[in-house]
């Protein structure tokens, strides 16, 4: 399979990426890792006439730990899980990062390109809503922050303008009493998430301070649990009530069944995984 | 059209490309370098793992314009003077393949996960090969190659795992 013809532009900073970017709209595409996009343009679902790559800009690769936690939309999968301390700083990414995808596409797919491209199976946006991270954002207009709450607006769909580069993402650190995971059952062939839970909770002595819950891969797209996060929030945070609020996860959320997973049963999986990964994350904020 | 400098297998050498071309396609079609194959097309078999700039990829995913400046090596880079790479020798004494097509991408995602882990567990070579098929030998003997091969590049080293 070979994609439709296309211009290439490999520019080495965003300014110039951007000006391309400007120069030719919506003809172009962004390329990152090139996991997503290029099989798309291999089965011409996608056919961009222009491919703006973002691999030579050296600019938006790399980890920075100075209070928060700073990741360059290019870094590599491999490049984060590899890195040492944001094992200390952030060890539900670094243990995120086994889970996705295999060693080849670990090696070129970035963590900007994952959040940018907004796969509704994808593992990094339910993450980024756990955790409450910020996107960085450069447009011709200047730059922007979104918040992870506001990023995931459809099935690849983002809140990210035609003419922005998603340049870094933030990351809160974790510090005591707070602890998180991310807990997937993937599909055995394609390694997707048929279900994901992102679980943060942040504790007050033996309460539940704050709650986050993001599910992934059973919907359009990565959505939070306000149902079951208020169920535990100001409650002990024990076995037993983590129990009682997993039973609210996936209400009123629209649930999608394939030939693979049937509605009901996607559905019950992410009870299922909604418990097991506030049980991890509890059991990381307690120490 | 593009142009394209690059080392592959040790040889620098200068080409004209289409954008659109796969490096895969480039490798097997421009440079007659017929070992890696291509299986699925769609990043999931790894028959196609070749390194780029020292790591693992599926080169049915990556655009020839984009390994400008990049050294690459293929199953054919592999023996040095003649010598099989102790990953190919292992290969053949522990019957790792059958039909053999999905070898070289087999051996070339090898050689990148005993780079990172230069004695890995059993479990660390299973997840180290998550992205290679192997519709012939039920991987067993795959394993015990590269555990053997690991044995023999650092024989001094203590079985880590993940």
């Amino acid at each position: 399979m070979i994609p439709r013809p296309f211009a290439y532009h490999a520019p080495t900073s965003v300014a110039e990426a951007l000006r391309l970017l400007g120069a030719y709209g919506d003809e172009a595409k962004l390329l990152a890792g090139g996991h997503s996009l290029l099989p798309a343009m291999k089965l011409r679902l996608a056919a961009p006439s222009v491919l703006i790559d973002l691999n030579q800009i050296a600019a938006l690769r790399g980890v920075t730990l100075h209070g928060s936690v700073a990741i360059g939309s290019m870094t590599t999968w491999a490049a984060i899980g590899q890195h040492a301390g944001l094992r200390q700083a952030l060890p539900v990414l670094s243990a995120t990062v086994q889970l996705i995808g295999d060693l080849q596409v670990r090696n070129r797919g970035t963590l900007g390109g994952a959040l940018a491209h907004a796969d509704p199976a994808a593992d990094a946006p339910a993450l980024t809503l756990a955790l409450a991270a910020t996107l960085h954002v450069h447009g011709l207009q200047g730059t922007r922050t979104i918040a992870a709450a506001d990023f995931f607006t459809d099935m690849l769909t983002t809140a990210l303008a035609p003419d922005e580069i998603l340049t870094a993402i933030k990351f809160p650190p974790l510090g005591a009493g707070e602890g998180a995971a991310y807990l997937k059952l993937p599909h055995p062939a394609s390694r997707y998430a048929v279900v994901g839970v992102a679980a943060y909770l942040k504790l007050d002595g033996p309460q539940v301070r704050v709650c986050r819950i993001a599910v992934t891969g059973a919907g359009t797209k990565a959505e939070r649990q306000p149902q079951a996060e208020q169920a535990l929030c100001g409650g002990p945070g024990d076995a037993e009530s983590i129990a009682a609020a997993s039973t609210l996860a996936g209400e009123g959320m629209d649930i999608l069944g394939d030939l693979y997973a049937s509605e009901l049963y996607r559905r019950a999986m992410v009870k299922v995984y909604t418990k097991r990964a506030l049980t991890a994350a509890l059991a990381e904020a307690r120490g | 059209m593009a142009t394209l400098t690059l080392t592959v297998n040790g040889t620098l050498s200068t080409h004209t490309v289409e954008p659109r071309t796969l490096l895969v396609h480039f490798l097997r079609e421009h440079l007659n370098l017929t070992g890696t194959h291509i299986g699925c097309d769609t990043s999931q078999c790894g028959a196609c793992v070749v390194h780029l700039n020292g790591v693992s990829v599926k080169a049915c995913t990556v655009l020839a314009v984009q390994c400008d400046g990049a050294t690459i090596t293929t199953i054919e880079g592999l023996a040095q003077n003649g010598e099989l790479h102790p990953l190919q020798a292992s290969f053949r004494a522990e019957h790792a393949l059958q039909c053999g097509f999905c070898t070289p991408g087999m051996i070339m995602a090898a050689a990148d996960l005993l780079q990172q882990h230069p004695h890995p567990s059993d479990e660390a070579i299973r997840h180290g090969l998550q992205g290679n098929l192997c519709r012939c030998t039920g991987y067993e003997h795959i394993v015990r190659a590269v555990r053997s091969a690991a044995a023999t590049l650092n024989p001094q080293a203590k079985p880590e795992s993940l």
